[in-house]
């Protein structure tokens, strides 16, 4: 547990930085609402309906992706610790691994995730 | 309908700001010097905080803030004196000595502009929004080594630390593009999410390969281990390639050009945070600059024998070599055009992902002799 005290104190002491700096500058700073000031700003014509509605498709295939690579990556790190105790058996294994997500990633290149049209 | 015109009434209060300012700025420059003071003196008082784990992390923590704001006021002067040198301007001449007290200048005055709030705003989230981008960056500096003393903590997993908890940066941009409901920062927000995680993973596997070669993913280790030989010269024919892999990823992670669609001036501007005003502006801002010199920070760990170097003080090294990394990153910001979204997903997955899964594959074989 005592490895965590400094994660906390730094994530608490951030937090504090940002946190008494507004509210410091809430005492100096003006405040006057109106509601033409509080329009949502698209360079001068008046904005029509919400910006919350769908958006493309392809953000999701690269979330989907992202997380098959990252979930690798986040096996290879203990891997890469221990791997020298196994010699070139474990690297050949590890090189499959990685072989098998590349088929993954040609799979997505052929199937046109990574494309934009 | 009739468009009021709305005034304020209230006096700035400038005195008691000022006044304020001063105190505040003693306080901050105070705090920045305690590294220089002569330690030994002060043993006993140091024997104390080091039996208190807490008023230990307070003050490195304090430290760091501090560091890490003033620092960043320093980065901003320079990336616009550099700019200036770059187009054949002179860039900030007239607050102090060749505008030095320039961006000091900007973040008063951003400190008495008015917090606007759009009305249809998710209000938590555009709240939240700049807590989120800032911590994680302030986080990363807990491990960053500046010498073999002077590092926050030194963490086993200090790698695996700053990969966990530098992509946290994300989900900032998203509650900034979200919260705002302004099709902009959406469009912006997204698109700075893709970036990010797309960039993230040769950025990961560049980072693995060195682990691998050191054997460990304490900073403060990889650092040792390059004593005598860089990393980048001692295995260069996958350290080159790997490092340049990680020079890019870094500039599509602090979202520079030729990376910058995701805040584009010209097209969304300013992406996710265009709703953005006042002192929470200038917290995404300040979360940037600290995350461009972390960055440069751990290139320089990496790969370029963080603090070793002849005749100055360990400390002044590693300033240098980042200082000289940050102005490379800047020199490319300066000189290269903008991509298009389409481009710059492209480049990550057909080409940078298939040549960094192919060089962690030799490092491995090469780790292995």
């Amino acid at each position: 547990m005592q490895s965590y005290v400094p994660f906390v104190m730094f994530t608490a002491i951030g937090f504090a930085f940002i946190f008494v700096t507004l509210l410091m500058a809430r005492f100096v700073r003006p405040s006057a609402p109106n509601p033409n000031k509080q329009e949502t700003y698209e360079c001068g014509p008046v904005p029509v309906g919400d910006a919350w509605n769908q958006f493309n498709i392809h953000y999701y295939l690269f979330a989907l992706l992202f997380v098959v690579f990252d979930v690798e990556a986040a096996f290879l790190y203990p891997w890469a610790m221990a791997f020298r105790m196994f010699g070139l058996y474990a690297v050949v294994e590890m090189i499959i691994f990685i072989a098998l997500l590349g088929v993954g990633l040609v799979y997505a290149w052929r199937r046109e995730a990574l494309e934009w049209e | 309908m009739s468009v009021r015109v709305y005034t304020s009434s209230k006096s700035y209060r400038a005195g008691q700001f000022f006044g304020g300012l001063i105190v505040a700025l003693i306080v901050i420059a105070i705090a920045s010097l305690l590294p220089l003071l002569p330690w030994y003196k002060l043993n006993p008082v140091l024997d104390f905080i080091g039996m208190h784990p807490w008023l230990n992390a307070f003050l490195k923590a304090f430290v760091v803030v501090n560091f890490v704001a003033l620092h960043v006021l320093f980065l901003i002067w320079l990336e616009r004196k550099f700019a200036g040198w770059m187009q054949a301007r002179l860039g900030p001449k007239h607050v102090g000595w060749q505008g030095l007290g320039q961006t000091l200048a900007d973040a008063i005055k951003l400190f008495l502009k008015e917090d606007i709030v759009p009305a249809k705003a998710d209000r938590q989230l555009f709240a939240i929004a700049p807590f989120l981008s800032f911590m994680p960056t302030l986080l990363t500096f807990m491990v960053l080594p500046f010498s073999a003393a002077w590092i926050a903590y030194d963490y086993d997993l200090g790698a695996l630390f700053v990969v966990a908890v530098s992509t946290n940066v994300a989900l900032g941009v998203l509650a900034a593009g979200w919260g705002a409901n302004n099709k902009y920062s959406i469009l912006g927000g997204a698109r700075a999410v893709a970036q990010l995680l797309s960039y993230e993973i040769p950025m990961v596997m560049m980072i693995l390969a060195v682990v691998t070669l050191s054997d460990t993913m304490s900073m403060k280790q990889i650092v040792l281990r390059q004593a005598h030989l860089w990393n980048i010269v001692a295995y260069w024919p996958v350290m080159i390639p790997a490092f340049l892999i990680f020079l890019t990823c870094a500039l599509a992670e602090l979202n520079r050009t030729p990376f910058d669609l995701p805040e584009a001036e010209s097209e969304l501007v300013s992406g996710f945070h265009t709703e953005y005003s006042g002192m929470r502006f200038a917290f995404f801002y300040l979360a940037e600059f600290a995350n461009n010199f972390f960055s440069a920070g751990f290139a320089v760990t990496l790969f370029f024998g963080g603090w070793y170097g002849p005749i100055l003080p360990p400390v002044v090294w590693f300033t240098l070599k980042t200082l000289i990394l940050i102005c490379v990153m800047m020199w490319i910001r300066w000189t290269l055009p903008r991509l298009r979204i389409d481009q710059v997903m492209g480049f990550c997955w057909k080409v940078l992902v298939p040549i960094s899964l192919v060089v962690y594959c030799i490092t491995a074989l090469i780790a292995l002799k």
